[in-house]
């Protein structure tokens, strides 16, 4: 069996803060192969963007303390020298954002900033050649009349056009893994269904590995192999697409499916919801961290589960919760659905 | 409070043929108008006491351009918005204050729509203020109020909005819309940029407010998925014109127009098996 593309292993990511460390990422693990798209999900704070950036080298600050360790293709990238990361960044690591309207320059033109980030990589790549190539980036992604608007500022390009051309910026010099920040939280839900498409579609025409970094369990739903679930800095659960929708074990998986707003199911009185808010990294609870906002929790969630596999016949579908897997099947439905409790009255005095 | 107040009477809110062009000039010294941007192009519906209408439509589609000329921040081209029977559209700013009272906006973005210099008791009482309603104790009182009522706590009077979170801060931008009672809220994308989990937060907790105080609300969004969960009726907008109108469900279940067939179809269904399925259909 070959070795996979990208390995992350005891990934951990503090920062130095006034009032202590912040422990972003607490240890995450997996691997990435040729073609697959990994999804990483969890709510603002959970660590899924300081994970990817991490991966790419963009936390490394004079206050950040990275461990573990990240190979892509054998090679340690936490301990590369930066030289070493900006030949590897956009060559074989790429990365898209969340905002396409502040991802480009705005006083230059599109085409020329793809020129500009073929030359840096390749000097002996002409400037007509490179913009051959752009034309032919605009034309991949799906960018009519490529040619003309190759010559087009960014703001001449609508929220959906721009997010099309940064995936054309990131393709340009052919990387093997392409990190996806929230690709379409700022664009409508049409335009992010086309560009799940093409993500999709790169995926399947050129053998691309891609971690999509999002909230919205709906968007994974679409494009995703397997799925990781973060919450706190760690991995609460692992698995298949499947295994996660069909057969979440942790309940903040269970509260996560269940807040989707379905257009493929009668409404609900009352949606579903994970009552509170993530625990503020600096001062996190006693064992597991989801613990104050689980309905579930009992005497031992004081201490932290490690990410096991719990299910006899599936040995990668792992998680961090102890109750056992009767117990979870019973409890995460919730009026007929998978959720993590009936919804209830909230912040009435 | 009656929840549904339709005693006979003039409707909450009715927008007949609200127009809001905008004029394309050029020139240098004298300024000729070459052409217009109809944003918002002949846009009538009506909102009843204590309903939800909801309004769906793509970024462009003129939605948010109908809410301000509808609350008069921006001036319509022409048209006609009647509250409670009387017309507003063309009404002075001086004129215009006191119903400033009965209709309140939220606005979609928590980051930009909070002043960072100013702590949150200020924020949220600042309506009262300005509308002489309360001062001193009695102000503070009552934002603390609303402070618990919308899931904060008093103690959070003296903070300042950067110690909060999205949802939270979105909790403070309902908290101000809410203080002086209005009968109709304007609710532009209050939810598009939170994590979906404190979505069904806040869309649960509008829901809950709108029990309790007998609010009106025009939720505005481009998720149709949000928006039928929230809304009585919808309607679906489309360059700057109404497409189509009808309860939830109809749009929802049986949508006549091409857009909101679209627009339906755009919802990422949150189930690998179907989306398989109908990626596999689509491909053909």
């Amino acid at each position: 069996m070959s070795a996979p593309l990208l390995s992350v292993k005891g990934l951990r990511v503090g920062f130095a803060t006034e009032e202590g460390v912040l422990q972003a990422v607490d240890g995450v693990n997996f691997d990435l192969w040729p073609g697959e798209v990994v999804a990483i999900v969890g709510e603002s704070g959970s660590g899924k963007s300081v994970t990817a950036q991490t991966i790419i080298g963009l936390t490394r600050a004079n206050n950040a303390r990275i461990e573990g360790s990240v190979k892509l293709g054998g090679e340690e990238l936490t301990s590369a020298e930066d030289a070493q990361m900006r030949q590897l960044r956009g060559e074989r690591v790429a990365m898209i954002f969340q905002d396409p309207m502040t991802s480009f320059n705005p006083v230059y033109r599109l085409g020329d900033q793809i020129v500009e980030a073929i030359r840096a990589h390749r000097p002996d790549t002409s400037k007509k050649q490179g913009r051959e190539r752009a034309v032919e980036l605009f034309e991949a992604v799906g960018i009519p009349d490529a040619a003309r608007r190759v010559d087009d500022y960014p703001h001449e390009f609508s929220g959906g056009m721009r997010q099309r051309a940064m995936i054309a910026m990131a393709l340009a010099l052919e990387p093997e893994v392409l990190i996806a920040d929230e690709p379409t939280t700022a664009l409508d839900v049409t335009i992010q269904a086309q560009i799940l498409g093409l993500i999709e579609q790169l995926n399947r025409e050129h053998n691309l590995a891609t971690i999509l970094i999002t909230h919205d369990l709906g968007v994974v739903a679409e494009v995703a192999d397997r799925v990781l679930v973060m919450y706190a800095g760690k991995v609460v659960e692992e698995g298949t697409l499947d295994e996660i929708f069909y057969d979440p074990q942790h309940p903040y998986t269970w509260g996560l499916l269940g807040s989707l707003t379905r257009l493929d199911r009668p409404r609900p009185h009352r949606l579903p919801q994970i009552a509170g808010s993530p625990p503020s990294l600096l001062d996190l609870p006693e064992g597991c961290p989801f613990r104050p906002r689980c309905p579930h929790e009992f005497s031992k969630c004081s201490q932290y589960p490690g990410l096991e596999a719990r299910l006899a016949d599936s040995p990668e579908h792992r998680d961090r919760c102890w109750l056992t897997p009767e117990e979870k099947r019973e409890k995460r439905m919730v009026e007929g659905q998978i959720g993590l409790e009936a919804p209830r009255e909230v912040g009435r005095t | 409070m009656s929840a549904t107040g339709t005693e006979g009477g003039p409707p909450l809110l009715e927008v007949t043929d609200l127009v809001k062009h905008f004029p394309i000039k050029r020139g240098i010294l004298i300024d000729r108008e070459v052409d217009q941007v109809r944003a918002v192009d002949g846009v009538s519906f009506r909102i009843e006491r204590g309903e939800t209408l909801g309004l769906v439509g793509e970024s462009g589609s003129g939605k948010s351009t109908a809410c301000r000329a509808v609350l008069q921040l921006i001036k319509p081209t022409s048209g006609s918005v009647k509250f409670e029977g009387r017309e507003i559209a063309g009404l002075k700013r001086r004129q215009m204050r006191p119903l400033r009272r009965e209709m309140q906006m939220i606005f979609q973005d928590p980051y930009a729509s909070l002043n960072p210099r100013k702590r949150i008791g200020q924020i949220v009482g600042d309506p009262l203020k300005r509308q002489s309603v309360a001062s001193g104790s009695e102000l503070r009182r009552q934002v603390q109020e609303l402070l618990e009522r919308v899931g904060l706590s008093s103690e959070h009077y003296n903070r300042f909005p950067h110690e909060f979170s999205g949802g939270q801060r979105q909790r403070i931008g309902i908290a101000r819309a809410l203080a002086l009672k209005p009968k109709l809220v304007i609710c532009d994308e209050p939810v598009s940029a939170l994590d979906v989990s404190i979505q069904a937060q806040i869309v649960n907790l509008l829901d809950d407010l709108q029990d309790e105080f007998g609010l009106a609300y025009l939720f505005v969004a481009h998720d149709i998925g949000v928006v039928r969960h929230i809304s009585d009726r919808i309607a679906v907008m489309n360059e700057g014109k109404i497409v189509e109108q009808g309860t939830a469900d109809q749009v929802c279940e049986t949508p006549k127009d091409d857009y909101t067939k679209k627009l339906l179809a755009a919802v990422p269904i949150p189930d690998p098996r179907e989306s398989r399925e109908r990626r596999a259909s689509s491909v053909q």
